[in-house]
Order: structure tokens, then C-alpha cells, then sequence
């Protein structure tokens, strides 16, 4: 009860647009934050967490997170994949304190249990006593003291953990359409060519709508333009899976003249042709995918290809206004020498120092910055109208539409059942009458 | 070149270097490289398990030049300045006119925005390692691979370290 009345009194004072506006209290509270935690990210649906090109061989691990729970996923013997919360069942401390490595078994180093790579306790220092020490008590059950274990799958090479019990297999989570796209871009074994970590002083959703929002990719990012990579009157698109919640955003070049046309008397500043590169070599590609492509599959993957860089991004939330961000960028296994050195090469485009991409986390700083009075005051989410629906446009807020309605329906708020101009207010849908 | 003149050289470079970048002359910043040269910006995580994209990879004098002019014309971020504080230089190795040498540098960063205007703090800490070219007396950097120990970069990168 207390729980639900914490969130009640705030979310009940929202009463705007509730298909197209998102309340600046999601980005601010610690109620929300946690609830968060709960039902996402320990919540009926699947997480993405890590390569299996990451632990390649038997005994390799990984220490990861689980929206902000430390996890570890590793291989076993037999090559299967187990993934336990990075907790010891005896007194809470970490078990794994590596980030990557290769190890038999885990030992926590505080008083030595030991685990095997399934997450089960299989060694328990003095277990029977020594001397006149008893001991555990002989109802101690090795098997309900295991690590704390979560479900495991993988799709092409990601590697998805789920806290519940209860969830649909990951491919049914992920869905006809983006599998289509993850099998483009997974289509070969796959190499790891380097990590680069961000930290961003910001709510990890301001991040979450970025990624789903083409709109602002011309307009916010201006490298494209400045070197002539993109615009928004390139073609392209949003695509959904059948819940809205995953997204894929494509774009493509139409010929010079069309785009030029599209731009001429907007007097939009992002078409500028006035630089150029004085070291080309940085754009020189090979063909391999049309045009970009970000794929959000929620809630914390992105799977990005721009030009020959690939990469996962990892959103790994940190506190209501603080989220990290893990950039897992790879090439493919056969990979000639000269791909190779494209893709090291055109990796400045992407990441921390990523020319094209760089301002996406200082984006969602300087919304948690403005937002910090105002939790009542809510963001406007009406480019393209109020529909959460694939659209052949690059000018939509569509696919953060569709972020907003899953996440409601997983938090426990109501979805408006029609998506027209009913200003519903966002109501608790599950706890509020309690 | 004595070891002594020759330390001189590589010190008075490292020196000229970040104070170029702290003064927010940045398009001079390719000037302390030979063409063609290496400027990569690394972290050591990426470094032990072998793993060649990092931060930032250029392999031209035009690639920085072409960084300062995004930083200048294209990329958005807060506006800021750098610190560099820079440890004495390391010569670890010398052939002819080509000298190894390793620097440690730490540099705060102070934030110019409304927000949080004035607000310094330890932005990055590695190491420089460096291969140069001394001609004529004059030192300039074929390879700078900078490692970083932070590798959790705060924000984002745009100002070379």
C-alpha cells in the first residue's frame, strides 16, 4: 500500500496529453526509480547483457548488471550459458570482483564459499565444524543457497537474462521484426573489437527516447550535414515490433538532388555544404548495409550500425539521474585487413569522442539540468501526430510514443485505449483504488 | 644531442602541448604532429585484452585537423576548459633522432555552462605514450597513444587530451 500511495499522488496530477506528452517526473524521482527496477528490469520481459563473442570459451565470465543489479554471466563446461545475481548467499558480498576473466568456480574471498558456474553452492568452509565448532546446523541446504539465478538465452550471439519466472521466450520478445534486422546484422560469427564506457549526469530514459527518435538526428547532430552524411530528407523510417516496444530506425541517401530540393527555403542551418573533410579517409567504407541503423530493443540494447561501425550499446541505469553507457563495437570474424582497419578507423564516428554521436548523452544532461524544478511540467511528443505506428519518415516522435506506452503498461499506469486527442490523465491503473 | 638536451626537447613539447590545448588554441593542436603520425586515445581495459578501437583513432594530421573543426563548427557539448597537469617525462628508449618517452597527465576539467559554471573536477588521468621526432631541435610527435585510466569517460570527449 504505501508503495502505491507514494506513486499515486504525483502521477494522479497529470492530466496531460497522455499519448504525446511525457511528465518530468519520470526523469526526477526515486519512487519511479525504483519501481522501475522492479518491474523492468526484474520485471517479465527480457535484458540485454552482454556477447556471447565476450565469453567465448568454457569458464569465461563477464560481470554485468541487470538495470542496476550486478550480475555475472559465464560459460560452462558444456558451453551453456548461466547468469546469477553477483551476490554470495552467506552475507551479501560480491562474488565475482573481475569484470571479465576465466575461472572453474566462483569463491567469494569474504569467508570462501564457493559456487560452480551454474551459480550452486558447492563448498562451504568448515561446513561440518572443526574441534569443538559445530558448524552449520544439519537442516543447511546447499541447494537453496545457491547464487541467486536468472534465466538465460541468447538470440544471434545476445545474450538476454530475465529475473522472472513467468516471461515469453526471448525470441516472441523480440519479435518477427526485429529479429529480421538483429539476423542482418548477426548473419557471421562475430569479433569484439573494443569497449568505450560513458557516464552520463542524466535520467537513463532521456537516453531510452534519444535512441528512438530520428527526428532530432539532423538536426541535434550536425556532423552529418557539416561532412555531408545525412539529412532528414534522406529516406528512411521507424519500424516496430508488434508491441511498440523495440524500435528500428533506418535511414538511406536519395540522390543529391532530391535531398537538396527537400531542404531548399527551410532555412533549416542543417544544410550547410561548406566544409569537407581534409582527410576523407575517415567516411571511405565498404558497402555492407544500406544506409544507418538504430535499433532499440527495450529496454536498455541498442544495436547500432552507422556506415561499417557496428556496436551494442548497453544502458546500465545508476540512480534516477545517473546512467552509464557501454559501447561493444565488433566486426565480423572474417574480416579482411583492410575491413578491419574501416571499421577502426570510422569507430571515431561513434561513442564518447564519437564525431557523429557525441552529443546524445550531453542531449539528455541538459534536460535533466532544465527539468529539476518542475516535475508537473511535461515534454511535447507530437511530431507526426499521436499515433504509435511504423512510419516512412525520418520527422517523427513515433517510436518515443511507443517507448512511453509500453513502459506505462509495464509500471502499472493505464494506456489510454484509444490514441486520440482524450486528454486522459495518466492514471494508476493497478494500485491506486487500494 | 646529449640526454640531457634531449629530455629538454621532449619536456619543452610536452609542456608546449598541453598548454596549447588548456589555452583553447586548439587549432594549432596539429602542429605538435609530424604528417603522417598517430594520435590515439585508448583505454587500458581495451589495451590488455588486445582489442584495437578505442576512444579516438586518427592516423593523419588532417584527421585532427578535421577533429578541431567538428569540435568548432559541428559537435555540441558544454562548454569547457581543460587543465592538463603533466608528471615528469620518462625517456624510455632512443634510436637516432626517434625518442620513446612516457608521461602520466591528469586534467581537470572546469564546466562554463549556466548550470554548472565553475565547477572543476578530475576529468582523466593515463599516461602519454609517445614516440617523437626531434629535428633541427624541434620535437614533434609521430605516435601518441594516450592511455587512459578513465575509462568511464564523464559525458563525452570532444577536447583532444
Amino acid at each position: 500500500m504505501s508503495a502505491a500511495n507514494e506513486l499515486q499522488s504525483p502521477w494522479l496530477t497529470w492530466e496531460k496529453d497522455p499519448t504525446a506528452s511525457v511528465p518530468y517526473q519520470v526523469f526526477l524521482d526515486s519512487v519511479v526509480y525504483e519501481r522501475e527496477q522492479e518491474r523492468l528490469f526484474r520485471g517479465p520481459i527480457w535484458n540485454y547483457v552482454g556477447l556471447e563473442a565476450e565469453v567465448p570459451n568454457a569458464q569465461d565470465f563477464k560481470a554485468t548488471f541487470l538495470g542496476d543489479t550486478p550480475i555475472v554471466i559465464n560459460r560452462d563446461k558444456d558451453g551453456a550459458l548461466h547468469a546469477f545475481v553477483n551476490r554470495c548467499a552467506h552475507r551479501g558480498a560480491l562474488v565475482c570482483r573481475e569484470l571479465r576473466g576465466n575461472r572453474p568456480r566462483h569463491t567469494c574471498v569474504y569467508h570462501q564459499w564457493t559456487y560452480d558456474l551454474k551459480g550452486n553452492l558447492v563448498g562451504v568452509p568448515f561446513k561440518s565444524g572443526l574441534g569443538n565448532a559445530t558448524g552449520l546446523p544439519s537442516d543447511f541446504e546447499p541447494a537453496h543457497n545457491s547464487l541467486h539465478k536468472l534465466r538465460v538465452a541468447s538470440y544471434r550471439g545476445m545474450i538476454f537474462v530475465s529475473y522472472a519466472r513467468d516471461v515469453e521466450p526471448l525470441s516472441d520478445y523480440l519479435g518477427t521484426a526485429m529479429r529480421a534486422h538483429i539476423d542482418r546484422v548477426f548473419n557471421r560469427p562475430i569479433r569484439v573489437l573494443g569497449h568505450t564506457r560513458q557516464f552520463v549526469n542524466a535520467n537513463w530514459k532521456l537516453y531510452a527516447e534519444n535512441v528512438r527518435d530520428p527526428y532530432h538526428a539532423s538536426l541535434l547532430h550536425l556532423f552529418h550535414m557539416t561532412f555531408g552524411m545525412y539529412r532528414s530528407s534522406q529516406g528512411g523510417g521507424v519500424t516496430f515490433d508488434n508491441k511498440a516496444r523495440h524500435t528500428l530506425l533506418q535511414s538511406y541517401r536519395r540522390s543529391e538532388a532530391e535531398e537538396v530540393a527537400a531542404y531548399k527555403g527551410t532555412g533549416i542551418r542543417s544544410y550547410q555544404a561548406k566544409y569537407t573533410l581534409s582527410d576523407p579517409s575517415l567516411l571511405k567504407g565498404r558497402p555492407e548495409f544500406p544506409g544507418l541503423s538504430i535499433q532499440t530493443i527495450f529496454p536498455s540494447l541498442v544495436v547500432q550500425q552507422i556506415q561499417n561501425t557496428l556496436a551494442v550499446r548497453h544502458i546500465i541505469p545508476r540512480g534516477p539521474d545517473r546512467f552509464e553507457l557501454i559501447f561493444t563495437y565488433f566486426g565480423y570474424a572474417d574480416d579482411d585487413a583492410e575491413m578491419q582497419a574501416i571499421r577502426h578507423k570510422q569507430a571515431n564516428l561513434v561513442g564518447p569522442a564519437g564525431l557523429v554521436s557525441m552529443e546524445d548523452g550531453h542531449a539528455a544532461e541538459i534536460v535533466q539540468q532544465a527539468i529539476v524544478r518542475d516535475k508537473d511540467a511535461a515534454s511535447v511528443v507530437l511530431m507526426g501526430g499521436r499515433e504509435v505506428a511504423d512510419e516512412e519518415s525520418l520527422v517523427t516522435e513515433t517510436g518515443i510514443r511507443g517507448f512511453w506506452r509500453y513502459y506505462r503498461e509495464l509500471m502499472g499506469f493505464s494506456v489510454p485505449a484509444s490514441v486520440t486527442k482524450e486528454s486522459e490523465s495518466w492514471t494508476h491503473a493497478s494500485s491506486v483504488s487500494q | 644531442m646529449d640526454a640531457r638536451e634531449l629530455r629538454f626537447a621532449v619536456e619543452e613539447l610536452q609542456y608546449a602541448y598541453v598548454h596549447c590545448i588548456d589555452a583553447d588554441r586548439l587549432e594549432q593542436w596539429p602542429d605538435f604532429f609530424t604528417d603522417p603520425c598517430r594520435y590515439e586515445v585508448t583505454t587500458r581495459e581495451n589495451l590488455d585484452q588486445g582489442l584495437s578501437v578505442g576512444i579516438i583513432y586518427c592516423d593523419s594530421k588532417d584527421m585532427l585537423r578535421d577533429r578541431v573543426v567538428a569540435l568548432r563548427e559541428a559537435n555540441i557539448y558544454g562548454p569547457h576548459r581543460y587543465r592538463h597537469m603533466i608528471s615528469a617525462v620518462r625517456v624510455t628508449g632512443t634510436e637516432g633522432n626517434v625518442v620513446q618517452a612516457e608521461t602520466n597527465y591528469a586534467v581537470y576539467r572546469t564546466m562554463l555552462d549556466p548550470i554548472n559554471y565553475g565547477s572543476s573536477e578530475l576529468y582523466s588521468v593515463g599516461s602519454y605514450q609517445d614516440t617523437l621526432i626531434i629535428e633541427q631541435g624541434v620535437a614533434r610527435f609521430r605516435e601518441k597513444k594516450v592511455l587512459v585510466d578513465t575509462a568511464r569517460v564523464l559525458s563525452l570527449l570532444v577536447t583532444p587530451l
